[in-house]
């Protein structure tokens, strides 16, 4: 490569990069803590959501990717899109601490007992509000694992969208993207806007910082209710959810095993057990 | 008895139709007597092996031209069922193709999706079973209205059985203007290569995770594996931390596996681990900590350092031959 046009391509591309300043709207999942074994609400079949709630790590991936791209692009923001009851912000404050720009939360009574396709619409309308270039969302989240809702949003916002990243390259108005398949992966090229889920591991999420966490305190986060998003208290929340759990039912336990402590020839009792499942 | 017409949504994987697909076409046989393949795709190439294992018709699209598939098998389902088509039920795998459909589908039919579904059964209705906390409790959802019911079907829920019936009746399946939603584009497919028998197919299955305590560590796992003639696989954990591909991953997210064997090195067995593996006919756990849920599914619990174990095991393993 000569130098002459590596400078040019430096040049070109930086200003491409300011042209194409990047607002990227990042879904996130404020949950009960994982390490907490989790509970149905007894009267209602919901998971219990009364303790603080914190940042999916499904979603860390997600804003850490937004952050990256944006800094690719030579600028823009990240805006961060959640729905949680009792107006919390715990979970918002990490991602923001890890240098998202802004939040919109969605936060409303009516919203109890939302399904997935509930959940998706609040999100559309909400990130509809941001007009973001790209949508980011985690495949899953941790907690409820529907896996639904990231393309629930984008078929409600008329998107293209690649689901499963595992890595993101934007450039001219399109996102590049290895898309996780059974085999291996696949390059899937789709035009902004548009929606991308992504995978645990497409980028080391960063630790948010001591000045990052003091910054993300006065962080704006514009609190709205579905009446502001102009949704239909009937089609969200236990109204709009078109289904209903019949029956919560205890799976038969598997029986206690064999446990033993290792004091240096445990090993033998394994090999003893594959020969009787005739495993060697 | 029926309770009316199932579609189920055919994938293929490596040149034939996907085990998923075979293991849905069962299930759908048994609840129907009206069960129709829908597949993005030339419909003349699996009416065959779909109609062997009880798909009584093919709904194809057609090439889709590179499209990435998901959009355009939703739209087309969704033209169907507004020009006339009514399935009762539309089942679709939980894979990477088959949770774009159900999403999409969702959307269009405004239907929700009853998700992450390991049986299925006519209770008056059709309620599908999903089990929680890592399959501690089962919830059993119905649908409340009357239209067709998308359920995500986790792989390995049913058995797949040949009915012996001959191919299938293919139809076309028109796909409408999908307008910007169907611009994503599929360039170029890569196969990741791996060694010995397929995680979700094997036998046996030898899994590391966290308490392996470094990257290096995996081969003791790798060479258990060999010797046994086991796939190797992993947990989140070291899967997110990069050790190894998200191929090897077994869990909720990853790969659902029911090897006859199947065992845990240096997983403490967390609940996003214990949905893929918990089905396992024998598992034989090695943690260091008592307390670890992995040792309330083991058959055999060897509580002490993967570090010591592992290498005195496959010493053991080998100087038997």
């Amino acid at each position: 490569m000569v130098e002459f046009h590596t400078s040019l391509a430096w040049e070109i591309g930086h200003k491409r990069r300011k042209l194409t300043a990047m607002k990227v709207a990042v879904c996130v999942k404020q949950i009960p803590d994982p390490a907490d074994p989790g509970a149905l609400d007894e009267a209602t079949k919901c998971l219990k959501r009364d303790t603080k709630l914190i940042l999916d790590e499904s979603d860390s991936y997600g804003v850490e990717m937004a952050l990256q791209l944006v800094d690719a692009a030579g600028g823009g923001e990240v805006v961060l899109i959640s729905m949680a009851p009792n107006s919390e912000v715990n979970g918002l404050r990490t991602a923001l601490a890890m240098g998202a720009d802004q939040a919109i939360l969605v936060s409303d009574d009516a919203l109890a007992g939302s399904d997935a396709l509930g959940t998706a619409k609040v999100l559309a309308a909400a990130i509809q509000r941001a007009e973001p270039d790209l949508v980011l969302a985690a495949t899953e989240s941790s907690d409820g694992y529907t896996g639904t809702v990231p393309e629930q949003i984008a078929e409600l916002m008329g998107l293209p969208s690649v689901t499963f990243a595992k890595s993101i390259v934007a450039a001219d108005g399109t996102v590049n993207v290895q898309r996780q398949t059974e085999a291996g992966y696949d390059d899937v090229t789709c035009p902004l806007p548009c929606l991308v889920s992504v995978t645990a591991g497409v980028v080391e999420p960063r630790y948010p910082s001591f000045k990052g966490i003091m910054a993300a305190k006065s962080k704006p986060v514009d609190e709205v209710t579905i009446a502001d998003l102009g949704i239909d208290a009937g089609s969200v929340g236990w109204a709009g959810a078109g289904q209903e759990i019949v029956a919560v039912e205890e799976a038969p336990a598997r029986e206690a095993g064999e446990i033993i402590e290792d004091e240096g020839e445990a090993y033998q009792r394994i090999v003893s057990f594959l020969d009787e499942l005739k495993v060697i | 008895m029926s309770v009316g017409t199932i579609w189920v949504l055919a994938e293929v994987a490596e040149g034939g139709v996907a085990s998923i697909t075979h293991e849905m076409l069962a299930k759908a046989r048994q609840l129907s007597d009206d069960v129709v393949a829908v597949f993005g795709g030339d419909g003349a190439s699996i009416a065959e092996e779909v109609g062997a294992h009880g798909a009584g018709s093919v709904l194809a699209t057609g090439d889709l031209g590179g499209a990435l598939p998901g959009p355009s098998i939703a739209g087309a389902m969704a033209a169907a069922i507004a020009g006339g088509a009514a399935p009762k039920a539309i089942m679709v795998g939980t894979t990477y193709g088959g949770r774009d459909v159900a999403g999409r589908l969702s959307v269009k039919l405004d239907a929700p999706v009853i998700t992450n579904i390991v049986d299925l059964a006519d209770e008056g209705g059709l309620v599908g079973t999903e089990p929680i906390f890592g399959g501690a409790s089962n919830v059993k959802t119905k649908f409340t209205s009357d239209k067709p019911g998308i359920f995500l079907i986790r792989p390995k829920s049913f058995e797949a059985e040949a009915t012996g019936g001959g191919a299938a009746a293919v139809s076309a399946l028109d796909v409408p203007d999908l307008g910007a939603t169907g611009t994503a584009v599929v360039t170029n497919s890569f196969v990741e290569a791996s060694e010995g028998p397929k995680l979700d197919e094997a036998a046996v299955v030898v899994s590391g995770g966290r308490g392996l305590g470094e990257s290096d560590k995996f081969e003791l796992i790798e060479g258990l594996a060999a010797k046994l003639g086991a796939a190797p696989g992993a947990s989140r954990a070291i899967v997110d931390a990069g050790w190894v591909p998200y191929s090897y991953q077994v869990g909720q997210t990853g790969k659902v596996v029911k090897p006859d064997v199947y065992i845990a090195a240096g997983i403490s067995g967390a609940t996003q681990h214990l949905v893929g593996m918990k089905g396992s006919k024998t598992i034989i756990a090695i943690n260091k900590d008592a307390e670890a849920p992995i040792f309330g599914v083991a058959d055999l619990g060897i509580v002490g350092d993967v570090h010591k174990v592992l290498p005195q095991l496959l010493e053991a393993l080998n100087a038997r031959g």
